[in-house]
């Protein structure tokens, strides 16, 4: 599908600058969006997408440039006045009501009335007319938590459709949808740009910019870098736009999976039988000395629910854990921290990073509390510790007194890892440290823990991007439907050889 | 395309009983709470019959209990809507002995019941509204804000006269005298004024947008915002509604003692929050039905009654209200834990 250069832009956005205390968020940014295209709006994380998007929707003001729709100058001061010019949008984190019902949430503020009051049946006949046109067929009187993310999704996007939207902006809309949700997502929004409404797509999945795009737009570091057709920027050229540097970094740390471990004495940790009725069928981990364990496998295949019960996060029923091959208890992750085990958590928001502290707060904190909350840190020598790890991990801004609920998703896994590294853990694991942060954030926090663990330092790695565990892990340990299945030697194992043994290797290969 | 599959079982309501629950339980899981209370309210009438030999579930006793309540009623509508919104009101005790102040004292300086009242409802809502600002545009936290419109009401009664007034006029005596009969059920104006404002509540809750709102807001704030709705004039809305039923159950207080008395209604705003808890309204807000709460007023009424026809302490009464508010939180727990689980 091709557009039509000629057609009138729908927005036009020029020159568009805005400035946060300390820092120029958008530089004279331009961007255009043509009625019937989908347009990917790529880029780093802190490159200015969020904050371009938000202009856009009324969310931040301007500070400089002007804001076109549908060939009239717009300012817009709330959310409110950028749906009534026609502009949608849904956000990663669905933005619904999940108390009220899925024919409520679309309708909500435009509920078909008789008299005085609300007509429910026609509101739901309304709503459920809107729910089909995008192929949705769902009891419209059902409750909205009742349902998937992924349907979530679909609502609000039915919302936009109510609200008769010229413009949706889907901000990660497929983050957190298996592949069939998405290509139900996929055919909505194919259907809707031949409608002729303007897309504006956000994700990092780059096989999914290059399935769903007609034209893409290049951020960095608050500018512009360019516009281009997807038939003209091949793969390599849009990530060297955006990070602006090769992916030679990247390259260089394959290395690390042909490093040859030492496992003849002690491992660090071991557990054996270590399994909770329900949750994970008992399973065996070893970890030695400067080695990577990479575990793979599919969302909720376990991979999550064995580091926690290795870190005492949720207690196991049945196993033993060893350290230093004495046998301990690790009922609670106090018991994991006293042996210098960390673990940070997939859920970087809610279980990890204090957003209302700074950059200096997080990373101390993890410090802190290792020390006993009775005894003072020096000032000096926490400076000299937050010093060391914004460096060393590249935080950006490199700022120890900016709030880390200001940081991209990237900046804030740097500040959680920082945290963790501080406290001088023998063994790391890291619960997908990587999900929703940008390729350049990604090459950096996977450079230092190729790093760390050539100095030494066990880590166990999780990460739905196998190739990823591939590249840093010397022994990856393989999940299935809560069960673990095997141990691959990465240095001889390829992607295809993982992936088919994730998807087919037999009950006589169980380890 | 499992998905799609998926959603279209989960829509098709088929004939046999187990989908047919779970669809209902999809629906109106959120009136599980009050229909709890229904259940205790039934057992509650079951139990003073038992105990009181048969001299309990009687019209008399029954019309009794929304008569002697029917100030607690009104001032748990008005809670409702806060509550909602995930908010809370402290404030509104004080404001009723406010507004009965200023009423009583209107009437005694001899001013007609046509200024009188329209002003009781005024103060009322002038004191909402200031709380509703704080919270709104200052973003004080609601149980602060009211916590001040709990000090300023009590400090505006005690500033209308430190002493209790005599209320002498008619009409609003009548609103307590007249004994309306059906049958052997009675029901005076207080009576009927509450009976009313319930029906105008649950009409604006649940069939006017603005009542869309304030579910919405309750849900979650931040996307009733993104959705465009208007957030900031409901959530002030619910506080001003507050407000005035504080001023309007004013009214009905003084109708009922003959009389304004500045140390009215001290900690009466804890059993209005009460009975609107007990009547399954989610103090996280979004979920809740504003005929839960009269509920909630009818199950506090009749432990209190039982309690008096039992002649025991009244000490028990707030123990028994205590324990039911902890059970009714942890019901509402287990609630929210369960809709959480399943998404």
């Amino acid at each position: 599908m091709t557009v039509d250069i000629d057609v009138p832009p729908i927005v036009e956005m020029r020159g568009i600058t805005i400035r946060f205390p300390g820092v120029l968020a958008l530089d004279g940014v331009d961007f255009t969006l043509r009625p019937g295209e989908v347009h990917s709006l790529m880029g780093e994380n802190g490159a200015g997408k969020s904050t371009l998007i938000k202009a856009l929707t009324g969310v931040y003001g301007i500070d400089a440039g002007s804001i076109t729709v549908a060939g009239e100058r717009r300012t817009f001061s709330t959310a409110a006045d950028a749906q009534d010019a026609g502009i949608s949008t849904v956000y990663q984190e669905v933005n619904l009501c999940t108390n009220l019902t899925v024919g409520e949430n679309v309708m909500l503020g435009h509920e078909q009335r008789r008299g005085t009051g609300i007509d429910w049946k026609a509101t739901h006949r309304e709503a459920a007319r809107h729910l089909e046109s995008l192929g949705l067929s769902l009891d419209t009187r059902s409750m909205l938590a009742s349902h998937s993310i992924a349907i979530q999704q679909l609502v609000a996007i039915s919302r936009a459709m109510v609200l008769d939207a010229k413009v949706l902006i889907l901000d990660e809309p497929t983050s957190s949808l298996d592949r069939g949700e998405v290509e139900q997502l996929f055919g909505v929004i194919r259907d809707l740009r031949g409608k002729g409404v303007a897309i504006l797509f956000v994700s990092h999945f780059l096989d999914q910019v290059y399935e769903i795009s007609d034209r893409i737009t290049v951020l960095r570091n608050g500018t512009l870098v360019g516009e281009h057709p997807i038939a003209e920027l091949p793969r390599d050229a849009l990530v060297t736009k955006m990070i602006g540097r090769e992916l030679e970094d990247l390259a260089a740390i394959a290395n690390s999976s042909h490093r040859v471990i030492d496992r003849t004495g002690t491992p660090v940790v071991k557990a054996t039988g270590l399994g909770k009725r329900g949750v994970l069928e008992p399973a065996d981990l070893e970890i030695y000395e400067g080695e990577v364990v990479g575990i793979a496998g599919l969302l909720g295949s376990g991979r999550t629910e064995l580091v926690r019960l290795l870190y005492g996060a949720d207690r196991a029923d049945e196993g033993e854990v060893e350290v230093h091959g004495k046998g301990t208890k690790v009922h609670q992750p106090r018991h994991a921290i006293e042996h210098r085990i960390s673990l940070s958590s997939e859920n970087r928001r809610e279980e990890g990073v204090v957003a209302d502290l700074t950059v200096a707060e997080n990373i101390v904190l993890g410090i802190q509390a290792r020390q006993g909350w009775m005894r003072k840190i020096p000032k000096k020598d926490q400076d000299a510790v937050v010093k060391e790890y914004i460096e060393a991990l590249g935080v950006r801004p490199a700022n120890p007194n900016a709030l880390v609920g200001n940081l991209s998703g990237g900046n804030q896994q740097k500040v959680l890892l920082a945290r963790w590294l501080a406290t001088a853990p023998e063994l790391l694991v890291l619960d997908e440290p990587t999900r929703g942060i940008d390729v350049g954030a990604k090459a950096d926090i996977q450079r230092k823990v190729a790093e760390l663990s050539a100095q030494g330092l066990s880590v166990i790695f999780i990460s739905s991007e196998l190739e990823e565990v591939l590249r840093l892990a010397q022994r990856v340990v393989v999940l299935r439907d809560r069960r673990k299945i095997g141990e691959l030697d990465a240095a001889d194992t390829d992607l295809d050889t993982l992936i088919d043994y994730i998807a087919n290797a037999g009950e006589g290969s169980a380890a | 395309m499992a998905a799609m599959t998926m959603t279209r079982a989960e829509s098709r309501p088929s004939d046999d009983g187990p989908s047919r629950v779970q669809t209902f339980l999809s629906r109106h899981g959120g009136m599980m709470p009050s229909f709890a209370a229904v259940f205790i309210l039934v057992l509650l009438f079951i139990g003073g019959e038992i105990f009181l030999r048969g001299d309990f579930i009687r019209p008399l006793t029954i019309s009794n209990l929304l008569i002697d309540n029917a100030y607690l009623l009104v001032l748990a509508v008005g809670m409702t809507f806060v509550i909602l919104t995930g908010g809370i009101d402290l404030s509104v005790g004080s404001v009723m002995a406010f507004t009965g102040m200023l009423g009583a004292k209107l009437l005694a300086e001899g001013l007609p019941v046509g200024v009188a009242v329209p002003a009781m409802l005024l103060g009322g809502a002038a004191i909402g509204l200031f709380i509703g600002v704080l919270v709104q545009y200052f973003g004080v936290q609601p149980f602060i804000a009211s916590l001040a419109g709990l000090f300023l009401g009590r400090g505006l009664a005690f500033i209308v006269s430190l002493s209790s007034i005599k209320v002498e006029n008619d009409a609003v005596l009548w609103l307590q005298s007249t004994r309306i009969k059906i049958g052997d059920w009675v029901i005076t104006p207080t009576g009927i004024i509450a009976l009313v404002t319930v029906a105008i509540a649950a009409f604006v809750l649940h069939l006017t947008r603005f009542g869309r709102t304030i579910y919405a807001i309750g849900g979650s704030e931040q996307s009733a915002r993104l959705m465009g709705l208007k957030v900031g004039r409901a959530k002030i809305g619910a506080y001003v509604i507050s407000g005035t039923c504080a001023g309007l159950a004013g009214l009905l207080l003084t109708a009922y003692s003959n009389a304004g008395y500045p140390r009215n209604g001290i900690g009466t705003e804890l059993d209005a929050i009460a009975a609107v808890v007990i009547g399954g309204t989610l103090l996280t807000g979004g979920r809740g039905f504003v005929l839960g709460s009269m509920i909630g007023v009818l199950v506090y009424g009749t432990i209190k009654t039982i309690i008096n026809f039992m002649g025991a302490e009244q000490a028990w009464m707030q123990i028994i209200v205590g324990a039911l508010l902890l059970l009714f939180i942890v019901v509402q727990r287990a609630i929210v834990a369960r809709s959480e689980g399943r998404r």
